[in-house]
């Protein structure tokens, strides 16, 4: 098969607000606006951003958990946000999800077992014996012992749950996992224990990663590509290492620099960035980092700024940086 | 009213037999109230094993004095009032049962369907407000007076206004668990919609749906007799509590019993079944045992 794994073109979300039913022109929530990016086959894309950027928003566009407003996501050629109800239940398969709180993820009343079959007996029968014998395959090789697929969630660590939330999502073999912060809601000591599970998952089975992260450093460790969003925007799009040895868009910039580094010796560079980030309801004209951006001009009020593309692959969403380079 | 159940809350000693002493000792009101509540449907079963007949009228041994034979005395016709208080359970209990079943089955339904379809979520939920602005005993009146008296058409009249408050408690509970991520989660495992309501929707309705269940049936009780009182109940040939403190109110003070009896048996089963309500109420909450 030729091209990437899967491409999303021009994604847009827009929630409404408080569309009354004599409000002609509601307000809406713009989560998402003409996101574009594709991910090839074993390959792990991240996504990160700060809260309400949009980041889970394309979580659930690409599971298909909300409808988007517009753009498509073509999954292997297929628009997954065109397909009915009845095809769409047979491409579940080749796309899953790690959901974000290990706790509220997984069913309270059903035990270990139940839950990380539950998705492969949704499209064949299974004996018990089969069922054991997938609940302990499973659990395997998500680094649990298969005694504990009798016990229900409330019994395990959070660690576990999240590992029991990954192997629910390798059941089915997916070719591409959506992950939604997924380890965000764990110990610093149990996030790097899922990360590496996650990486050797992806050398065994060549599985495609959608990693959605506000986490920097998880996101270099993990990455092979990054996609910095701001505002329901990318704003940059590179590779993990050249977008955090040099970072283009001056919002990227800050991110970095305002990640902590675990060194106290070494220098940062501060980059001044000022005020809060506006409301995605009325976002700013033009580029909507200008309010906050230190090479702002007068184009960047007026103009959005297109991805443009960089000589070493990358992608910028700036005025300033993308016509300084080329 | 409306119970508060915690919808996540699994119960943890499983419900056996075997252990039984130890579910006495941790939720002695379902014991209590289940065991009366068993108690009285049984006596009310096996009435015609131990009881005479409640229709036998014999105008010689009116209002009499309780006594070997009449265990609770005679009523102004004769009749014995022992055997038409124990075959006036059966009325009671039926009614009770059989609304707090029905009530529970089409609330479990209308709930889901408001709480889970969306289209359908505002007309089912107004319709149900209407309802629940009928007076009850207008409403059983109104339509008892219409097919006339029946067992059939009381049930009705007492299910009717009862469903609101189920299918209320159905559709907060299915509201607030669909949008849960495990919901979510089921269905991107590719679970068809039955599935996802069986597995993990709807259990988490059936323990608040039981609290109120059981506070229906003794709604229900209690509304039934009210009708019988009232003469719009059961047909006054059958023996019903209502009809039957109806008919001897006036002999409150020559056969006093003729009144009490059947009104301590309707105190006593709607104390069961309240005391029951409570008790699952307290094994599904674990939180509300623990603020006692």
């Amino acid at each position: 098969m030729s091209g990437p794994l899967l491409k999303v073109e021009e994604l847009v979300k827009h929630y409404p607000l408080c569309g009354g039913l004599f409000n002609k022109d509601p307000l809406v929530v713009r989560a998402v606006e003409s996101v574009s990016f594709s991910v090839e086959a074993g390959e792990t894309l991240c996504i990160v951003g700060e809260s309400g950027c949009g980041k889970s928003t394309i979580a659930r566009l690409l599971m298909r958990l909300g409808d988007p407003t517009g753009g498509r996501v073509l999954l292997e050629g297929t628009d997954i946000a065109s397909l009915n109800k009845y095809e769409l239940r047979n491409w579940r398969r080749r796309m899953q999800m790690v959901f974000q709180d290990p706790y509220s993820s997984l069913n309270p009343r059903l035990t270990a077992g139940q839950i990380i079959t539950e998705p492969v007996e949704n499209f064949e029968r299974l004996g018990r014996k089969r069922r054991e014998a997938l609940a302990a395959e499973l659990l395997q090789k998500v680094g649990l012992a298969p005694e504990i697929m009798h016990r229900l969630p409330s019994e395990l660590s959070g660690g576990q749950r999240q590992r029991l939330g990954i192997a629910r999502a390798l059941s089915l073999k997916p070719s591409i996992i959506v992950a939604d912060e997924a380890v965000s809601a764990l110990d610093v000591s149990v996030q790097a224990q899922i990360l590496n599970l996650l990486v050797d998952l992806q050398e065994q089975t060549g599985v495609s990663f959608v990693f959605i992260s506000h986490d920097l450093g998880v996101v270099e460790h993990i990455g092979d590509r990054v996609a910095v969003m701001y505002l329901g925007r990318i704003v940059e799009l590179g590779t993990c290492e050249a977008l955090f040895a040099n970072p283009m868009h001056p919002y990227t910039e800050a991110l970095i620099a305002a990640a902590p580094v675990p060194d106290p010796t070494q220098a940062r560079s501060e980059v001044p960035v000022e005020g809060e980030v506006p409301s995605p309801v009325s976002p700013p004209s033009g580029c909507a980092f200008h309010p906050r951006c230190p090479l702002a001009q007068e184009r960047c009020r007026v103009e959005v700024p297109k991805l443009t593309p960089m000589p070493d692959g990358r992608t910028v969403a700036c005025h300033v940086r993308a016509t300084a380079e080329v | 009213m409306i119970s508060s159940a915690n919808i996540d809350a699994v119960p943890t000693t499983p419900l056996g037999l075997s252990n039984l002493p130890r579910l006495a000792r941790r939720y002695p009101l379902v014991l209590l109230g289940g065991g009366l509540l068993m108690l009285l449907i049984i006596l009310a079963l096996a009435a015609p094993l131990y009881a005479g007949d409640p229709q036998n009228m014999d105008p010689f041994v009116r209002l009499q004095p309780p006594s070997a034979e009449h265990w609770f005395g005679t009523d102004n016709l004769g009749r014995d009032v022992f055997a038409r208080t124990v075959y006036g359970a059966r009325i009671s209990m039926m009614v009770g049962l059989i609304s707090a079943l029905l009530a529970a089955c089409t609330g479990l339904l209308m709930g889901v369907v408001a709480g889970y379809v969306h289209r359908f979520d505002n007309v089912i939920m107004r319709v149900m407000d209407a309802l629940m602005s009928i007076p009850t005993i207008l409403l059983a009146i109104a339509l008892i007076s219409l097919t006339g008296p029946g067992i059939g058409i009381l049930i009705v009249a007492v299910t009717l206004p009862q469903t609101p408050s189920v299918t209320r408690l159905v559709r907060s509970v299915v509201v607030s668990v669909r949008e849960r991520p495990y919901v979510e989660a089921a269905v991107c495992g590719g679970a068809r919609l039955p599935k996802v309501l069986r597995r993990h929707i709807l259990p988490s309705t059936i323990p608040p749906l039981m609290v109120q269940s059981a506070i229906v049936c003794a709604d229900a009780i209690m509304i039934e007799a009210g009708l019988s009182f009232l003469g719009v109940g059961v047909p006054p040939e059958i023996p019903s509590w209502g009809n039957m403190i109806s008919s001897s109110r006036v002999y409150l003070a020559s056969a006093p019993l003729t009144i009490f009896a059947p009104g301590i048996f309707l105190t006593l089963t709607v104390l069961a079944v309240n005391l029951l309500g409570d008790g699952l109420r307290d094994l599904f909450d674990p939180r509300a045992k623990r603020r006692r």
